[in-house]
């Protein structure tokens, strides 16, 4: 799986937890989940075990603490699947 | 505070009825005598002994209308039951929903008692108790707490309208939605807030319905003939029929609702929330006659009303031992023998035993017969109770117009011997 084609997913994952829609228009690697998207932090851990089930990945909590950003998000999953 | 500060009236409504989704909807099924129970497969697949209910149906659609896929994500089946009762009765109110990024839009004149009398059971059964005992606590993600705190539902509410008076959620078992309106009463009355959304939520779940199965206090001898199932006041009446559905009033103080030219359904006259005791036939399951008959004296006495004022009963009659009771419970504390008892009915006869919902939606019910001018049927007891004979001509079997009802008065009896019973006046502007 390509790196672009784990972007489009994670992208859709996060989608219904965006509260920046503008943000949502121009996500890219660069995004911060957080801060631009405005995502509740509570629901970061949904969308964890949403890459879980969707790349069939287990994700290391200490991973999770270093990923801000969408870019990170992608290299996490495409570190983790190998 | 002057007078007028201190009366509160019902400036709108929402409903999420086993038997009409909307306030709408469910006057109109009300007033044609149309049941909310139906037979319900789960229920025999998993060998209950009562296989009728009273749900409602098809919410997905509504849900789906008006909630972003994240809240929908979020909220279990009693929260989502009373976003969609609170979000219609907010709009009937006049007020738009607010947008959820809108920092601006918080209403801290605007605060909610919204009731459960179970909760989040289904969330607890289904996800919180085998994830865990699968040793996969992560799993649970972020939702499972907001789902079981009983706060929950209330909480919800003031998410998606943005409501920053009190918001909390109370739960007195059959009495929490009567319970509500008390409560939001007492703190407008009080000058706390302008407005509080009153009401209650339950769950269509197997796993609270169980409990009750196993204590044989639901309807069992009529799963081949779901309307029929409910029947309270009558001889055959053997336990009651599990419901869901959610039920919200907007009150708001005369003042408040008078300046924005509100359109006003009732006045909320007064009422009175007592307790048992657990004493003198009272006990975590039966009611002490003594704590109703004080409930219902302390209800008149507060709403400033005589008993000779009082033109329709909406009873918490849930078609057990206990309606007899209750009945002439009525009749002692109004001091109005049966040849001068004011109309009696059950809307449970209708939509089942909603629990923590029934005094919210039952409440509504009884705004919209004064409002609407209409009196709906209480159906199956044409075999009236024999000690209930002496009532009969104060039942309605069919639904009655035009009969110019002025007061009605609303109880509910719960598990823990807990009483509360509210007045509401036909508003005349």
């Amino acid at each position: 799986m390509s790196e672009e084609q784990i972007f489009e997913q994670v992208v859709k994952i996060l989608t219904p937890y965006v509260k920046d829609e503008k943000a949502l228009a121009s996500i890219s690697g660069e995004t911060n989940i957080l801060e631009d998207l405005k995502v509740n932090s509570a629901r970061l851990v949904d969308v964890v075990l949403a890459f879980e089930d969707e790349f069939d990945i287990e994700i290391a909590d200490e991973d999770v603490d270093s990923v801000n950003t969408v870019g990170d998000c992608v290299s996490l999953i495409a570190r983790t699947k190998g | 505070m002057t007078s007028q500060e201190k009366r509160v009236v019902v400036t709108g409504l929402g409903v999420l009825a086993p038997n009409g989704h909307n306030v709408q909807e469910f006057e109109s099924a009300l007033r044609n005598g149309r049941t909310g129970i139906r037979h319900n497969p789960e229920m025999d697949e998993f060998k209950f002994s009562c296989q009728v209910a009273a749900i409602p149906q098809g919410i997905e659609e509504l849900c789906v209308a008006n909630f972003s896929e994240e809240l929908l994500m979020s909220m279990n089946c009693a929260q989502r039951y009373a976003a969609l009762a609170a979000v219609e009765c907010w709009r009937d109110a006049g007020f738009e929903v607010p947008s959820e990024t809108d920092d601006e839009a918080i209403d801290w004149e605007t605060g909610a008692v919204f009731g459960t009398g179970i909760g989040g059971m289904e969330t607890i059964a289904e996800r919180v108790a085998p994830l865990v005992n699968e040793r996969k606590i992560r799993r649970l993600g972020s939702t499972a707490v907001e789902q079981v705190m009983a706060s929950g539902v209330s909480a919800r509410l003031s998410g998606i309208l943005a409501l920053g008076n009190q918001v909390t959620t109370n739960s007195s078992a059959c009495s929490t939605g009567t319970e509500a309106v008390i409560e939001g009463l007492y703190r407008i009355r009080a000058g706390r807030s302008s407005r509080m959304i009153c009401g209650g939520t339950e769950a269509a779940t197997r796993y609270i319905w169980a409990g009750f199965d196993a204590m044989r206090v639901l309807a069992r001898k009529w799963n081949d003939s779901p309307s029929k199932a409910s029947r309270p006041l009558s001889a055959s009446a053997g336990g009651f029929v599990p419901g869901a559905g959610a039920g919200a009033l907007m009150l708001e103080s005369l003042e408040s609702a008078s300046k924005r030219g509100a359109r006003i359904y009732a006045e909320v006259l007064g009422g009175s929330i007592n307790c048992g005791g657990h004493r003198s036939g009272g006990s975590m399951t039966a009611p002490n006659p003594l704590g109703v008959e004080r409930c219902i004296k302390e209800a008149l006495s507060e709403s400033k009303i005589t008993a000779d004022q009082v033109d329709l009963i909406s009873g918490h009659l849930t078609a057990t031992g206990a309606d007899p009771k209750e009945v002439w419970a009525w009749s002692r504390a109004l001091g109005r023998p049966a040849e001068d008892f004011p109309t009696i009915l059950s809307t449970k006869s209708l939509i089942g035993h909603t629990l923590g919902a029934a005094g919210a939606i039952e409440s509504i019910a009884a705004i919209l017969m004064l409002h609407s001018d209409f009196v709906h049927p209480s159906v199956n007891c044409e075999d009236v109770h024999p000690d209930l004979v002496a009532f009969e001509g104060s039942i309605p079997r069919k639904a009655k117009e035009n009969e110019g009802n002025d007061i009605v008065m609303k109880a509910s009896f719960g598990f823990g011997d807990v009483n509360a019973c509210v007045s509401f006046q036909r508003w005349q502007a």
